[in-house]
């Protein structure tokens, strides 16, 4: 079983990095959105982008880039693949 | 037959500017971005078909006619969208179309290429209605990229028809059209697969649904509207009143008792 100990929030993933969605901790339309992109609990999930300032953030999600505030992206917790 | 009662009638053209000739059947064409729907929809209705908007929205609405085995049909396509539940001014067109305009049948085109995320949306609407064919476009797309799609095995997974097709060059069409015909004759009844949520979801459903009953007079699948409710979808509440005439306080009065 997953442990949510270890979980991390996907907003301070780096360029390159990938992780599998954990919870997702938002509520509403938002949480819609991001479940209808198909970001599930346990969807792998890459980090492709970092803007410079660090926001917005872009991910590969089912060979979809999608972007995503940094709030938002807080409120996603997620593994870290290599621990897998 | 199909449900063109005068009442009903009356709602598809004041509601969604859809006026069915008697005894044809209405199809929805229902489908994430860019699956083909467009081009389904011309190859099935040529050039009997012609576009507007949506009552009072400015999203496109395009209808057109065919025929097979001499029963009309009357093709609607609906934007093209990721969900219907996220209430973009798109999602509730088609939201609202395929709940409240009740078709005799919702065609849900899906990209073979990527069904993963394409499958959301069939299972949205399999929790609307029964009325449901799915169609596998992009077939030729698939097949360039190596990526094989087990119809029949999709079928059963989902209890509904599938039809695998590439629109553009009419690769399924025939078919396609046999199975709408079969669906929309009741000769062929889906049996959507429902998705099953936590214990303590189901458990609160089985608790609202005699009172949803009680309001929504099988207009509407009860099972839908609690899990709304649930979700607290405060637009499909407010939807939902305009729509069978009911007092939106009402509604919530009712699930909260
Ligand atoms: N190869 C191939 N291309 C197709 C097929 N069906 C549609 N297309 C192409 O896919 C593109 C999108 O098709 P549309 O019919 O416009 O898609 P749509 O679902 O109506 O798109 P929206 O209305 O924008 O959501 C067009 O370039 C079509 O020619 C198919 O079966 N095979
Ligand atoms: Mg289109």
């Amino acid at each position: 079983m997953i442990q949510s100990a270890d979980t991390r929030a996907l907003s301070t993933l780096n360029a390159g990095e990938s992780c599998w969605v954990a919870a997702i901790e938002l509520n509403g339309l938002l949480r819609r959105r991001i479940l209808d992109m198909g970001m599930v609990p346990g969807t792998a999930v890459e980090c492709v982008r970092r803007s410079p300032a660090g926001d917005p953030i872009a991910f590969k999600v089912r060979d979809s880039i999608i972007a995503l505030r940094h709030d938002d992206a807080s409120n996603i917790k997620v593994h870290i693949a290599n621990k897998f | 037959m199909n449900s063109t009662s005068e009442s009903h009638q009356q709602m598809l053209s004041r509601h969604f500017g859809i006026t069915p000739a008697a005894n044809q059947f209405v199809v929805a064409l229902a489908g994430n971005p860019n699956v083909g729907k467009s081009t389904v929809f011309n190859a099935l209705t040529g050039l009997r078909q012609h576009t507007g908007n949506w009552p009072g929205k400015t999203v496109d609405n395009a209808q057109g006619t065919f025929t097979y085995q001499d029963q009309s049909f009357l093709l609607v396509d609906l934007p093209g969208t990721y969900s219907i539940l996220a209430h973009s001014v798109e999602e509730q067109v088609a939201r609202d179309f395929i709940c409240f305009g009740r078709p005799d049948v919702t065609l849900v085109v899906l990209d073979a290429t990527c069904l993963e995320r394409n499958l959301n949306l069939a299972l949205q609407v399999m929790e609307i209605t029964p009325n449901i064919v799915v169609c596998v476009n992009l077939m030729d797309e698939a097949r360039k990229k190596n990526i094989q799609v087990d119809i029949k095995a999709l079928e059963q997974e989902l209890g509904v028809p599938v039809v695998a097709t590439a629109a553009r060059s009419h690769e399924g069409l025939e078919e396609l059209q046999a199975v709408l015909y079969q669906v929309a004759k009741r000769n062929l009844q889906p049996r959507p697969k429902r998705l099953v949520y936590s214990p303590e979801v189901e458990a609160a459903v089985e608790q609202l649904l005699p009172k949803i009953n009680r309001l929504i007079d099988h207009k509407l699948d009860p099972r839908w509207v609690a899990l709304r409710l649930l979700d607290g979808d405060q637009n499909f509440i407010d939807t939902i009143s305009v729509h069978l005439e009911l007092n939106p306080l009402q509604i919530t009065k009712e699930a909260a008792v």
